[in-house]
C-alpha cells in the first residue's frame, strides 16, 4: 500500500477519460436522449390533434348528413304533393269526362226518346185517326181535325 | 499458489505488480546488489516499498486503464450509433445510465455547468467496472499472471489507494479550480476566512477550519472507496483459504452483497464528488 507515481497516472488517466466523455460521449448520447423526447412529445400533440380533427370531421358530417336528411324528407314531401296534385288532377278530368259523356248519352237519349215520342205521336194520330174513320165509318178530313188531332198528340 | 502459509497468501494477493526504481547500492530479495539506480519490477513487497514514490503499479494502471476503455469504447459505439427510434438493448442501457447521472446531478448540482454531468457518468461507470473486477475470482488472473511470470498481481484497481487516491486527488483539483473561477481568489479566500463565524478576529479559527474541511473532501472519497473495497477484497481472499468445499457457502452471499456494495460505492463517490463540486460553484460572498 505505497503512495507513488500510480496516484499520478491515475489522475491522468482520469482527466483523459473525462475529457473523452465530455467531448464525445456525453453530446451525442443526451442529444439523441432529448431529440427523441421531443420526438415523442410531437407524437403525443399530433395523435392530440389528428384526434380533435375526427372529432370535427364527425361532427361536420353527421351535420351533412342531417342535412342531406332534411333536403330528402322535402324532396320526398315534395313529390308527394305533386304526385296527390296529379292525381286530384287527373281524377277531377275523369269525372270532368265522366260528366260529359253522360251529359252526351243523355242527350243522344233525349233526343232518341223525343223521336221516339214524335214518331210514336204520329203513328198513335194515324192509329187514332183510323179508329176514328172506323167509327165514324166517314173518313175524316184530315185537314178540318187537324187542330183536334194535333191537340190530341200533343197530350200524348 | 505461490505462497504457502495463510499470511503470504494474504500477503502476496494485496502486493501490486510494481514496476519503480531501485536505488543504487540496494540489496534485492535474491541477495544481489543493485550498482546503479534502476527502474525495475519489484520481486517482493519490501522492494516494492523501498522503491518510495518512483515506482508504478503496473497492474492498478493497467486494469484501470481497461476499464476506462471499455466505458469509453461501450458508450461511444452507442453515441456513435445513437438513434432517434426505438433504442436497442445496449442503448436503452447506456440510456438508463445517463438519465441515473443525470437525475442525480440535477437533484445535487445547482450550478450551470455542462462538464459536471459528463463527469460524474464517468466516474459512476469507471469506478463501478473497477469495483466489479473484484467479482472475479480472486486466484483467477494472479494465476494467468502467475503462469506468465509475473509475481504479483492485483485487478481491482479500487483497493489500491493509489487509485482511489488518483481519482479523488482530479475531483480535488477541480474543486480548487472551480472555486477560484466562480469566486475568484478574493471570493475563495473570504469564504475560507470569513466561515463559518464572520467575524474578524475568528479569522485564524475559521482559516483552520475551512482548510481542513477542503483537504478532508478528497481523502475522505478516497479513502472511503478504499477502504470498502480493500476490506470486501481481504474478506475474499480469507474466505480462498477455506477448504475448497466449503468455500461457495461464504463465497457466494459476500459476493451477492457485493454486487450492492460495488454499486453503492461508485453511486456514493459520484454523489459526493458532484456535492462537493456543486458546493465549489456556490458563491457565498454575498449570503454572508
Amino acid at each position: 500500500m505505497n503512495i507513488n507515481l500510480t496516484l499520478i497516472g491515475q489522475t491522468i488517466a482520469f482527466a483523459i477519460f473525462v475529457w473523452f466523455c465530455v467531448k464525445y460521449v456525453w453530446p451525442p448520447i443526451t442529444g439523441a436522449m432529448s431529440a427523441r423526447q421531443k420526438k415523442i412529445a410531437d407524437g403525443l400533440s399530433a395523435a392530440d390533434r389528428a384526434s380533435l380533427d375526427l372529432e370535427l370531421a364527425q361532427e361536420k358530417a353527421s351535420k351533412e348528413m342531417q342535412k342531406a336528411k332534411e333536403e330528402s324528407a322535402a324532396l320526398i314531401d315534395q313529390a308527394n304533393k305533386r304526385a296527390a296534385q296529379i292525381v286530384e288532377a287527373s281524377k277531377d278530368d275523369a269525372r270532368k269526362e265522366g260528366e260529359k259523356i253522360i251529359e252526351q248519352a243523355r242527350a243522344e237519349i233525349q233526343q232518341e226518346r223525343v223521336q221516339a215520342r214524335d214518331a210514336l205521336r204520329a203513328e198513335v194520330a194515324a192509329i187514332a185517326i183510323a179508329g176514328a174513320e172506323k167509327i165514324l165509318e166517314t173518313s175524316v178530313d184530315a185537314k178540318a181535325h187537324s187542330e183536334m188531332l194535333d191537340k190530341l198528340a200533343a197530350e200524348l | 499458489m505461490a505462497a504457502g502459509t495463510p499470511v503470504e497468501y494474504i500477503k502476496h494477493h494485496l502486493t501490486n505488480l510494481t514496476y519503480g526504481k531501485l536505488p543504487e547500492g540496494y540489496e534485492r530479495a535474491d541477495g544481489t546488489v543493485v550498482e546503479e539506480a534502476t527502474w525495475t519490477m519489484a520481486r517482493n513487497g519490501q522492494e516494492a516499498m523501498d522503491m518510495g514514490f518512483m515506482a508504478v503499479h503496473v497492474d492498478t494502471m493497467g486494469w484501470s486503464i481497461a476499464m476506462g476503455l471499455l466505458f469509453l469504447g461501450l458508450f461511444r459505439f452507442v453515441a456513435k450509433n445513437a438513434t432517434t427510434d426505438t433504442p436497442s438493448g445496449l442503448q436503452n442501457f447506456v440510456e438508463m445510465t445517463v438519465e441515473f447521472i443525470q437525475n442525480i446531478v440535477r437533484d445535487v448540482f445547482h450550478g450551470k455547468n455542462p462538464i459536471i454531468a459528463p463527469l460524474a457518468l464517468t466516474m459512476f461507470v469507471w469506478i463501478f467496472l473497477m469495483n466489479s473486477l473484484k467479482l472475479i475470482p480472486v486466484d483467477y488472473i494472479p494465476s494467468i499472471a502467475h503462469a506468465m511470470g509475473l509475481e504479483y498481481f492485483k485487478i481491482v484497481p479500487t483497493t489500491d489507494p493509489n487509485g482511489t487516491f488518483g481519482i479523488a486527488l482530479g475531483v480535488f483539483l477541480l474543486i480548487l479550480f472551480y472555486s477560484f473561477k466562480v469566486k475568484g481568489a478574493g471570493g475563495f479566500a473570504k469564504e475560507l476566512s470569513f466561515t463559518p463565524f464572520n467575524h474578524w478576529s475568528l479569522v485564524p479559527f475559521n482559516l483552520v477550519l475551512e482548510l481542513l474541511g477542503l483537504i478532508i473532501k478528497p481523502i475522505s472519497l478516497a479513502l472511503r472507496l478504499f477502504g470498502n473495497m480493500y476490506a470486501g477484497e481481504v474478506i475474499f481472499i480469507l474466505i480462498a483459504l477455506l477448504p475448497l468445499w466449503i468455500q461457495w457457502s461464504l463465497n457466494v452471499p459476500w459476493a451477492i452483497f457485493h454486487l450492492l456494495v460495488i454499486t453503492l460505492q461508485a453511486f456514493i463517490f459520484t454523489t459526493l464528488a458532484v456535492v462537493y463540486l456543486s458546493a465549489a460553484h456556490e458563491d457565498h460572498g454575498q449570503v454572508t
